[in-house]
């Protein structure tokens, strides 16, 4: 088979698109602008025009900017562990989990911006920065993080952008890009084995910074003294966390390009199998996790601990919490395990599923602990605005467009990676027996 | 094809040196940067950390407050709000209504803690929050860029928060900013009780204190210096050490290790 000949399929979403994604891009535009809007508005009144108070001062920001790093575990870390270890059908999803990475820090790195009172000296993190505050911990490991993943992405783009570059005239803009990535690129011998090896150099280097990413935010919170924040859980609590909405995310995803794009040759109900019983594995830690952490805050029962938990089980924030617990971790851990729901459908509902109840995880981490009483007070009350719904809606819609549009510049399965899994002698290993789609 | 791969080979080395060659410069630079930065930020006018931290004195401020003579009048409030120009919605010291275990009901006013191990201070990123050597924990409002990490930070709930254009008045803008006398009072930003260290320096007492005093005749709040051992309420001078072994003196959740620059004397039972 020709080195540099490409799957039609897979450069047909670069070559042809439809009035349908121009108008899907045109509904998150205007999405994003009321965002841009909201934020101007913000801008000029202060953080007044958000529900934030003095009690509850940080609110559905800072649970977007956590949200959106946990997401961001999709990728790099699933298809840096699939890598390593020689999971050859992670081939047609590496592409796409590493996108996800890259695009959800970029979003996520934003969110506390939004939230600083006086944005116009961001620069005084530079200027004064103290390596003692948590805050530093996270604007240094999101840059490493940052960095790593687009190295982690771009590197494996290199013999695709060299196909494309050579093959297909798909104008000026991605010609560009694809000349930065591959210009020197011949695909001789020794520059495969050296992709290879910084390939395989990455995907290791990047498993230890995204743990700590993770970890990191999570002590920002676990740092202070407040209750349900002040837990040594609370690191591995948000690394399982994160790659959990992260598959979650990837199996949407591989949903929608599968349909969209006519996939279904690449991306097999295999695919949705393996990372769902994945999902299911990680499903079981979470709900672990989160039993050892409100069992041993009550069991104790401390004051504080008993006000929190009483909010979150039996006040204000009951029907969040338990529609978190059953609907987003129980029920989808009956969907996939369920031979019977364990189909694309099955598995793609758990998906959504659970990631509605990741980010109302990270509401319910950030505003019940905020809200309990430090001193004898009143509770805190907090009602986000249309300022921060709005923002909110940007960057979710933010996301499905750069997603979007990052899949009709580059092809969102690997190519030059998926043929070498069909020419590779040995059959590829799976979790479970082929099944029949 | 040998030679291509050669030349490849050559080309990999080049850009190798160089790489490094940059790397080992810029590491160098920024290790330079960092070892250097205080004078670094002198030379642009910035001010270094340690002159924020002198106070000028040798005093290390301490309050009393006699839970037992608190009222709740909330005047010790209403005198900081005067003296401070304290924006809409804040409360530098506010009053609390407890009701203890036993049914009874008390007062207790909570200023800024002022701790020694402050939990606010360590958390801020770029240092807008620091300790000064009299022992008064300040806000630099030309810093802070309201990330409001130390308001999630501070056990006491001890901060507030300006979310919008506080309701300035005359009076306040015609005012020049310093740390210590931090108004105009500025949007984004954090604000707190000091201690009033700007009258501790005029030997004046805090206006909570002095407020306290007028309204009640002999105050529940006493402020004074550690190393003398005294406070006083403008009226009467306690013995500071002595008078907290007699009466079961305590200090706010000590059991967090923050180790307030507060001490209360319980409340009448």
């Amino acid at each position: 088979m020709d080195e540099m000949e490409a799957d039609p399929v897979l450069v047909a979403p670069l070559r042809r698109t439809t009035w349908r994604f121009y108008v899907m891009c045109a509904g998150l535009l205007a999405v994003v602008a009321l965002g841009v809007y909201a934020y101007v508005t913000q801008l000029s009144g202060g953080l007044a025009v958000t529900g934030l108070n003095d009690t509850i001062s940080w609110g559905i920001y800072i649970s977007n900017f956590v949200f959106f790093i946990g997401i961001s575990h999709a990728g790099t870390l699933i298809s840096a562990i699939l890598r390593v270890t020689n999971a050859d059908w992670r081939r047609p999803i590496t592409r796409m989990a590493e996108s996800i990475t890259v695009i959800a820090i970029a979003i996520a790195a934003v969110f506390p911006l939004i939230d600083l009172g006086r944005p116009d000296r961001l620069l005084n993190v530079f200027a004064y920065g103290r390596l003692q505050s948590a805050i530093l911990w996270d604007f240094l490991s999101i840059a490493t993080y940052l960095t790593g993943s687009i190295l982690y992405l771009s590197l494996p783009m290199i013999p695709d952008a060299a196909i494309l570059r050579a093959k297909h005239s798909l104008g000026r803009f991605r010609n560009f890009l694809y000349n930065l990535l591959a210009k020197r690129w011949t695909g001789s011998r020794r520059q495969k084995m050296g992709l290879e090896k910084a390939i395989g150099i990455m995907a290791i280097v990047i498993i230890p910074v995204a743990v700590s990413v993770h970890t990191v935010v999570s002590w920002i919170f676990g740092m202070t003294l407040r209750v349900g924040w002040h837990t040594a859980i609370y690191g591995p609590y948000f690394v399982v966390g994160a790659i959990f909405s992260g598959i979650a995310t990837l199996l949407i995803a591989m949903a929608v390009f599968r349909r969209v794009y006519h996939l279904e040759k690449y991306i097999t109900v295999k695919h949705f199998r393996n990372l769902g019983l994945l999902l299911l594995a990680l499903d079981i830690v979470i709900i672990y996790f989160t039993l050892s952490e409100y069992l041993t805050a009550a069991y104790g029962a401390e004051e504080q601990d008993v006000a929190w938990l009483n909010a979150l089980w039996t006040g204000p924030f009951s029907l969040l919490f338990w529609s978190m617990v059953v609907g987003g971790f129980v029920v989808p851990a009956f969907l996939l395990s369920w031979r019977r729901t364990r189909t694309i459908g099955g598995i793609v509902a758990a998906a959504i599923l659970i990631d509605v109840a990741m980010w109302v995880e990270r509401f319910l981490i950030v505003v019940p602990s905020m809200a309990t009483p430090q001193v004898p007070f009143d509770w805190g009350v907090y009602q986000p605005t249309w300022v921060e719904w709005s923002i909110t809606a940007a960057s979710f819609a933010a996301f499905a467009l750069l997603y979007a549009v990052f899949s009709k510049v580059f092809p969102i399965v690997s190519m030059w990676e998926v043929r070498e899994e069909s020419q590779a002698p040995a059959p590829a290993p799976s979790v479970e027996g082929e099944v029949p789609a | 094809m040998a030679d291509s791969e050669q030349d490849e080979l050559a080309d990999i080395d080049a850009g190798r040196r160089r790489f490094l060659k940059v790397a080992t410069a810029g590491l160098a630079a920024g290790a330079l940067g960092v070892l250097f930065s205080d004078k670094i930020l002198e030379v642009f006018g910035a001010t270094p950390l340690d002159t924020r931290a002198v106070s000028g004195t040798d005093a290390q401020w301490v309050m009393l407050i006699d839970l037992a003579k608190c009222d709740g009048c909330g005047q010790c409030t209403a005198g900081c709000r005067d003296a401070h120009f304290v924006p809409q919605g804040q409360e530098w010291i506010t009053v609390f209504k407890v009701q203890d275990e036993l049914g009874a009901q008390y007062f207790l006013p909570r200023p800024c803690m002022q701790c020694e191990n402050a939990p606010c201070l360590k958390v801020c990123p770029v240092g807008a929050t620091f300790r000064r050597d009299d022992g008064v924990v300040f806000i630099d409002h030309n810093r802070c860029i309201g990330c409001r990490y130390c308001m999630a930070a501070c056990p006491y709930s001890a901060r507030s928060f300006n979310w919008g254009e506080p309701a300035h008045t005359p009076a306040e803008m015609a005012h020049a900013y310093s740390i210590e006398e931090p108004w105009p009072h500025r949007k984004g930003t954090v604000e707190k009780c000091m201690f009033c260290a700007h009258r501790a320096k005029e030997g004046k007492l805090p206006a909570c204190v002095a407020a306290c005093t007028k309204e009640m005749g002999n105050g529940a709040i006493y402020f004074g210096d550690l190393r003398e051992d005294a406070v006083s309420n403008g009226v009467e001078t306690l013995p500071l050490a002595e008078t907290l072994a007699k009466r079961g003196g305590f200090r706010f959740k000590s059991e967090l290790g923050t180790k307030p620059r507060v001490w209360y004397l319980p409340p009448r039972r």
